[in-house]
């Protein structure tokens, strides 16, 4: 893809993102940082790819890589889950 | 007619709208788990859109890695412990830089023709964060010294690694060295850039790194996705650094530090002498029965936390304390600083855990004006960020430092184990106040016969 539009897609999503955490309250923080290490594991998707790459060497380097990723996203989302379920209002 | 392409990266954005909205709806811990929730599907929809590419999969390789990675992640998620939160956020930053480290390795090696430049910097963010978050990791278990590790010249070392990545980038451009050896180069020269930046960075600063390096577990993944042109690793790439950034801005301005100070500083790596003298300061010294009849007479109280009660495990009488308060008719808060933790919001994570309300706890800008009219403020195992000095002393080194107003209260029960000072090295002036009154002794030891006073009372 053209690089001027991945640019202009990187740029207008960290101003989505100010926006949108900006209004997260302190009392989220920490589950924001262990769901943000979740979505960070979006890097499943390269390490999907690059399991199908050329050579023996990029495929183990694409499995790491799947490891690594799967680790935070399965990870992450359930520990995110597991701290949002104790915050109650009595 | 769409083609699978298109298909793709519509799914893609679907995806980052999924992200984009469960971030949005941790605006409030009503809706935060569906947030959560959201996001998972979203990150499921990219898998999908993924997997249904077309490309020639390994698929057993694939369930092995995704087999290994979930058994790992499922057992870090349920056996991790709050005070661990952390460590694990971490490790989960680093394992989110290799990961994009591999990703840029792999497609490097394949011979592939995306833009050698950005297969470079992929690598070198990617390596950055992985070795930077596993010597935040040590610190913050204690394998490695909490304190900053400081030499001469470290710096000019820094700056050198940094400028070298810049010449090898530059050279590759006039064809000076073989491709091979400037890749191999940086990738060692950001593994130890990653220790030379987060070494020098003192245990108390370690909310700041935590922070820092989250964003750069992001901008990595959105490095992978200039690689790869994929919009889906762009846009939750830089949610994830927009994220990191602006908490590491939070934290920053909790302890009136520039990040240029908290990266450069290297604060703690002596214990600063500042007005550690005690003299001249009347230290009061009461039991447990006389500061459960002072918060008897009370009728508003308002308790701050630090890190010291959660490492005594004790935010569960804490918690007992507060609801038998609250049954006699009291009113009780909980005043929270940034930086009470170890890392943004972790008080409020280790309370929830201990089932208070989250109702009542109460940020810095909420609580401070509630001191004026309060009468007993409890401080369990807060020091710094409870220190008027920050205040009117110029010459110390919390100055400007926001603080929790407690000397405003009527009186101010101070439970410590010792005079020890605070993580700043600093002594604490608070505790020689006329309405200051120290109860000393094990944060929990200390609650539970507290608790059995009012009980009695």
């Amino acid at each position: 893809m053209d690089i001027i539009n991945l640019i202009t897609i990187f740029i207008l999503a960290v101003f989505v993102g100010n926006e949108i955490i900006n209004k997260v309250p302190p009392t989220l923080h920490t589950p924001l940082m262990s769901g943000s290490n979740a979505i960070s594991g979006i890097a499943i998707v390269g390490a999907l790819l690059a399991i199908t790459m050329d050579g023996e060497l990029s495929t183990y380097l694409g499995l790491a890589a799947l490891i690594c990723a799967t680790v935070n996203v399965v990870g992450g989302f359930l520990v995110t889950d597991r701290m949002l379920k104790m915050f109650k209002k009595k | 007619m769409m083609n699978q392409t298109d298909i793709q990266n519509l799914l893609y954005l679907i995806s980052a709208i999924g992200f984009i909205v469960g971030i949005k709806r941790l605006s409030h811990p009503k809706t935060a788990r569906s947030g959560n929730f959201l996001a998972s599907l979203g990150m499921l929809v990219a898998i999908i859109a993924t997997l249904t590419s077309g490309a020639n999969f390994d698929w057993q390789l694939i369930a092995l890695g995704v087999g290994i990675g979930s058994i790992l992640g499922i057992v870090i998620a349920a056996r991790v412990e709050m005070t661990q939160m952390p460590q694990m956020v971490a490790i989960f930053n680093g394992l989110g830089g290799a990961a994009s480290g591999f990703v840029a390795s792999s497609e490097y090696f394949s011979g592939s023709d995306s833009s050698y430049i950005i297969m470079c910097l992929s690598v070198l963010i990617g390596t950055l964060t992985f070795s930077g978050s596993f010597i935040a990791f040590g610190k913050l278990q204690g394998f490695i010294s909490g304190r900053a590790i400081t030499f001469t010249g470290q710096q000019a070392i820094n700056a050198l690694i940094f400028t070298s990545m810049i010449a090898l980038l530059s050279a590759h451009n006039f064809s000076l060295l073989p491709n091979d050896t400037i890749f191999y180069t940086i990738t060692v020269l950001a593994l130890i850039l990653g220790i030379g930046l987060t070494i020098p960075i003192g245990g108390a600063d370690m909310p700041v790194v935590i922070s820092l390096l989250n964003s750069y577990s992001g901008i990595a993944a959105a490095a992978t996705g200039f690689l790869l042109g994929n919009n889906a690793l762009i846009i939750s790439g830089s949610l994830v650094g927009a994220s990191g950034l602006i908490l590491t801005n939070i934290m920053c301005k909790g302890m009136n530090r520039s990040l240029a100070n908290v990266i450069f500083g290297a604060v703690g790596a002596t214990p600063t002498g500042g007005d550690s003298d005690q003299k001249g300061m009347n230290i009061k010294s009461y039991s447990t029965t006389e500061a459960a009849m002072i918060l008897d007479a009370a009728e508003k109280i308002i308790i701050v936390p630090g890190y010291g009660l959660a490492v005594a495990q004790a935010q569960h009488v804490a918690r007992e304390v507060a609801d038998t308060l609250e049954a006699q008719g009291k009113k009780v808060l909980y005043a929270i600083h940034p930086v009470a933790g170890r890392m943004p919001g972790h008080m409020n994570v280790l309370l929830a855990e201990a089932n208070v309300s989250y109702d009542l706890l109460k940020d810095l800008d909420e609580i401070n004006p509630e001191f004026e009219d309060c009468d007993v403020a409890l401080i369990l195992g807060a020091n710094d960020v409870v220190n008027p000095a920050a205040r009117h002393d110029k010459s110390s080194p919390i100055y400007g430092m926001p603080i929790l107003n407690v000397d405003k209260s009527r009186t101010v029960i101070i439970n410590k184990r010792s005079m020890n000072p605070g993580f700043a090295g600093v002594q604490n002036e608070l505790f020689g106040y006329d309405n200051s009154i120290m109860v000393f002794g094990d944060a929990k030891d200390m609650l539970n016969d507290l608790l059995k006073e009012i009980k009695e009372l």
